[in-house]
């Protein structure tokens, strides 16, 4: 035994890999590189904003590139520090990941370049920037990985971000927020935990790939039930699926508009991505024994979204719960489990990440011209802010499911699929959730854009300078908004440039609407590569079985 | 030994469930350190368990002789405990901020996010 | 804290600390330590200190600001992992070299850059954490 010469290339993988493989690593490596950066450059905030925009758009590139790589020659993996699969920690990406890291990347983007003129001097001192890189680490991490633990590791990283984005600022109304954001995410964590744990003691094996090859063996016993049941329980607190999602409408409203655009965009389509890779990937026989309660929970989310959204009187927590509905016609796809449906919720899901992105960064513009959140106490924003008011309006369309734009094609794909296989009962909540979130829109709509402005003061006083206080008498119980107005950008040039992200999104909805094909063909790829995860295997374990 | 472990991680999480249940921060917080180290012990008994023989290869060798503790449960305890440890540091001084922001630690009465008194929604158009 | 036992002792302690913590960084490759642990132990010094001398004692002697020592860290754990790209090997892989210093083999490594990476990022990430928390005992 002593000092026998063991032949380590058996247990190393001995090949270069491709120049085009490190496509999968790069995202979150730029990432991580530009948040150090970044956190050494805290003493000079004038730089961080533009090197953050920057890097965050080197990332839209890389993920540009990763998604054309993968559609031309399939799933790409690298195997961290040359270990041999399935012992190594696996990067890898498959048309599903790739296309959420990019809608993700993209998102980001957006809200970077509006950030420039929206977070202040000590914003950038409490380290916006550096969490945001981290954020998306940890977001490109979670969709790039192929080792389950890895992934948890990476829903920390984006958690521990995200609590630094929440509290920046530090407002009590923030901090109220924070706490039931932090634990029951902490919570949903946990329990993500508790599965891996159980999963190692059954498997042996964190890889996903090599879980994917062993889960058909142990199909059907009551351990995998558990995980699976364990796993759909956790991802669903994560993407605040009913009745697990009261700590969205708690939160989402509190921190800055651009952190929240962030976070609905960007947290709870982590979970959704994670809920197909282990539904639908890892345990499909378990998911389907479970379809059931997914669906009836998909139903009651899409239902308690929409109707809760009707119920707001604050614009951002009208959003929140927009947000909630959303997520309800994903899980919907997830029930289904076939190929068109889980297309359709990667549709949905790229759809919703844009747009829900793009609507709260409009809804912080129409805030700061309004001077209040409060819908009853805007009022005839159409006359003032026409180009915002415009893209606003092609948003709520867009989130209702109306065509041309992006929300109708994943919709009508989620329907269709719904029917094919027989279950009417959730086409129908579907379309009754679309039907009731353009009611709640459009009476927003109608209530702050539309109408002319019917309180006295603020007729001739103009968007400039309003803060709080003149809401009516009813409602000067509630605390008071945060004072933005020494977040305005100097004048109309100001104005134009924070426009520019929502203004972008939002041609990439209408883009998605009136061309849907390539998207729609590469979710189908994303899903039979879901469904039947040969290739992912394969990228993974080579030619072997 | 599993059996004994397997006991005693099943108190450390009903002791956790407990005092998550209550409403106020800090037995919340205290149940969500428990937590954390039910997880841990049950994926520590998850890697099977094995006495006596750490996983560290003497000098001179390339592979252990003879059976030692798994590694990788190990690896994976450490990893969650740095980050269990960074949650709980964080979730503490967001408590004390919270507690001195609102006055209050029970979570009924932190509503300063979701006004109990908050307006009715537009009833017309 | 005012006290003169403590203040006395601090400076040897202390130093001896973070020289047992560079040690159990070193060590940590083949045997049990790391830049994990290392960084906790010199977090440990630099609290010591602050207790016996004051944070803002403790700011001075650190000379960056203990983000700008996380950051740092992070970053080179980040590059000491892509530093493989230009040898051909997948990101993370370890790299050795073995430079001969006055007769004295010394085994480099990737592997280390990114331990002491760690170290760095441990040391600062909970060391501001600590000082912070040590700020508010004093205002209090």
């Amino acid at each position: 035994m002593a000092s026998s010469p063991i032949d380590l290339s058996l247990a190393l993988v001995t090949a270069a890999p491709d120049a085009a493989d490190w496509l999968v690593v790069l995202p979150v490596a730029l990432c991580i590189a530009t948040g150090a950066l970044l956190t050494m450059l805290r003493g000079r905030p004038a730089l961080q904003g533009g090197l953050a925009v920057f890097s965050l758009a080197v990332l839209v590139l890389l993920n540009i590139g990763l998604v054309s790589h993968i559609s031309a020659s399939g799933p790409v993996t690298m195997m961290m520090g040359r270990w041999l699969p399935p012992f190594g920690i696996a990067f890898t990406a498959d048309m599903a990941g790739a296309l959420f890291s990019l809608s993700g990347s993209v998102v980001a983007l957006a809200a970077g370049v509006y950030s420039l003129g929206d977070i202040n001097e000590k914003g950038r001192r409490h380290g916006f920037y550096p969490f945001l890189m981290l954020l998306m680490a940890g977001v490109s991490g979670a969709f790039l990985t192929g080792d389950i633990f890895n992934l948890y590791v990476w829903f920390e990283v984006l958690l521990i971000s995200s609590f630094g984005l929440m509290v920046i600022g530090s407002e009590d109304r923030q901090i109220d927020g924070a706490v039931k954001y932090g634990f029951l995410n902490l919570v949903a964590t946990t329990l993500f935990l508790i599965a891996t744990g159980f999963l190692y003691g059954i498997f042996g094996t964190l890889n996903m790939a090599d879980i994917a090859r062993k889960a058909a063996g142990f199909s059907g016993t009551a351990p995998l039930m558990t995980l699976a049941t364990l796993y759909v329980f956790a991802f669903g607190m994560k993407a605040a699926a009913f009745p697990v999602n009261f700590w969205l409408p708690a939160s989402y409203h509190t921190p800055r508009i651009v952190v929240s655009a962030l976070f609905a965009g960007l947290l709870t389509k982590v979970g959704i991505y994670a809920l197909l890779r282990t539904g639908i990937m890892l345990f499909p026989a378990e998911r389907a024994g479970l379809s059931g309660v997914i669906a009836t929970v998909a139903v009651l989310t899409i239902i308690s979204g929409a109707l809760g959204a009707l119920a707001q009187s604050d614009m951002r927590r009208l959003l929140g719960y927009l947000v909630v509905s959303g997520i309800g016609a994903m899980l919907a796809g997830l029930s289904l489990g076939t190929v068109e449906a889980v297309a359709g919720t990667i549709v949905y899901g790229v759809h919703s990440m844009l747009v829900m992105g793009a609507l709260y960064l409009a809804i912080g513009l129409a805030g700061r011209a309004a001077g209040t959140f409060e819908i009853g106490g805007a009022g005839g924003l159409w006359q003032r802010q026409l180009p915002l008011s415009a893209l606003t309006l092609v948003l709520f369309f867009a989130v209702s499911g109306l065509p041309p734009f992006s929300g109708f094609w994943p919709k009508l794909m989620l329907v269709k699929a719904a029917l094919a296989d027989g279950a009417g009962w959730l086409a129908a909540a579907l379309l009754i959730g679309g039907f009731l979130t353009t009611i709640a829109t459009g009476r927003f709509f109608l209530i702050a854009y539309w109408r002319p402005s019917s309180s006295p003061q603020r007729g001739e006083g103009g968007p400039k300078g309003r803060m709080r206080g003149n809401t009516g008498s009813e409602l000067a119980e509630i605390p008071p908004y945060p004072p933005f107005g020494h977040l305005l950008p100097a004048g109309e040039k100001g104005q134009a440039a924070a426009l520019l992200p929502v203004a972008l999104l939002t041609l990439a909805s209408i883009l998605i609407g009136l061309y849907p094909e390539p998207l729609i063909a590469a979710a189908k790829t994303a899903a039979e590569g879901l469904v039947t995860p040969s290739a992912y295997i394969g990228s993974v374990f080579g030619g072997e079985p | 030994m599993e059996p004994v472990f397997a006991v005693l991680t099943g108190l450390f999480f009903a002791f956790a469930v407990y005092l998550m249940l209550s409403k106020f921060i800090i037995r919340v917080l205290l149940g969500v350190a428990i937590l954390g180290n039910a997880v841990n012990l049950l994926i520590f008994i998850n890697g099977r368990l094995l006495r006596e023989v750490p996983p560290v290869l003497a000098a001179g060798l390339d592979v252990p002789a003879g059976p030692v503790a798994n590694p990788l449960p190990q690896a994976l305890i450490l990893t969650a405990i740095v980050i269990s440890f960074s949650f709980f540091a964080f979730l503490l001084v967001l408590s004390w901020r919270a507690y001195e922001a609102l006055g209050t630690d029970n979570t009924d009465r932190m509503r300063l996010a979701e006004p109990e008194t908050s307006p009715l929604p537009p009833e017309g158009y | 804290m005012n006290s003169l036992i403590l203040r006395t002792i601090a400076p040897v302690l202390v130093s001896l600390m973070v020289l047992f913590s560079i040690f159990v960084l070193l060590r940590g490759h083949n045997e049990p330590g790391g830049g994990f642990i290392g960084g906790l132990i010199a977090v440990a010094a630099l609290s010591i200190y602050g207790i016996a001398f004051g944070v803002g004692a403790v700011r001075r002697a650190l000379r960056f600001h203990p983000a700008t020592i996380a950051g740092a860290g992070l970053m080179l754990a980040t590059l000491s992992g892509l530093v493989s790209a230009l040898f051909g090997a997948p990101f993370m892989t370890g790299l050795w070299v073995t430079p001969v210093i006055f007769g004295t083999e010394i085994p480099l490594a990737t592997v280390m850059s990114f331990d002491i990476g760690v170290y760095l990022v441990v040391v600062g990430a909970i060391g501001a954490v600590a000082l912070s928390l040590e700020e508010e005992e004093d205002d209090a």
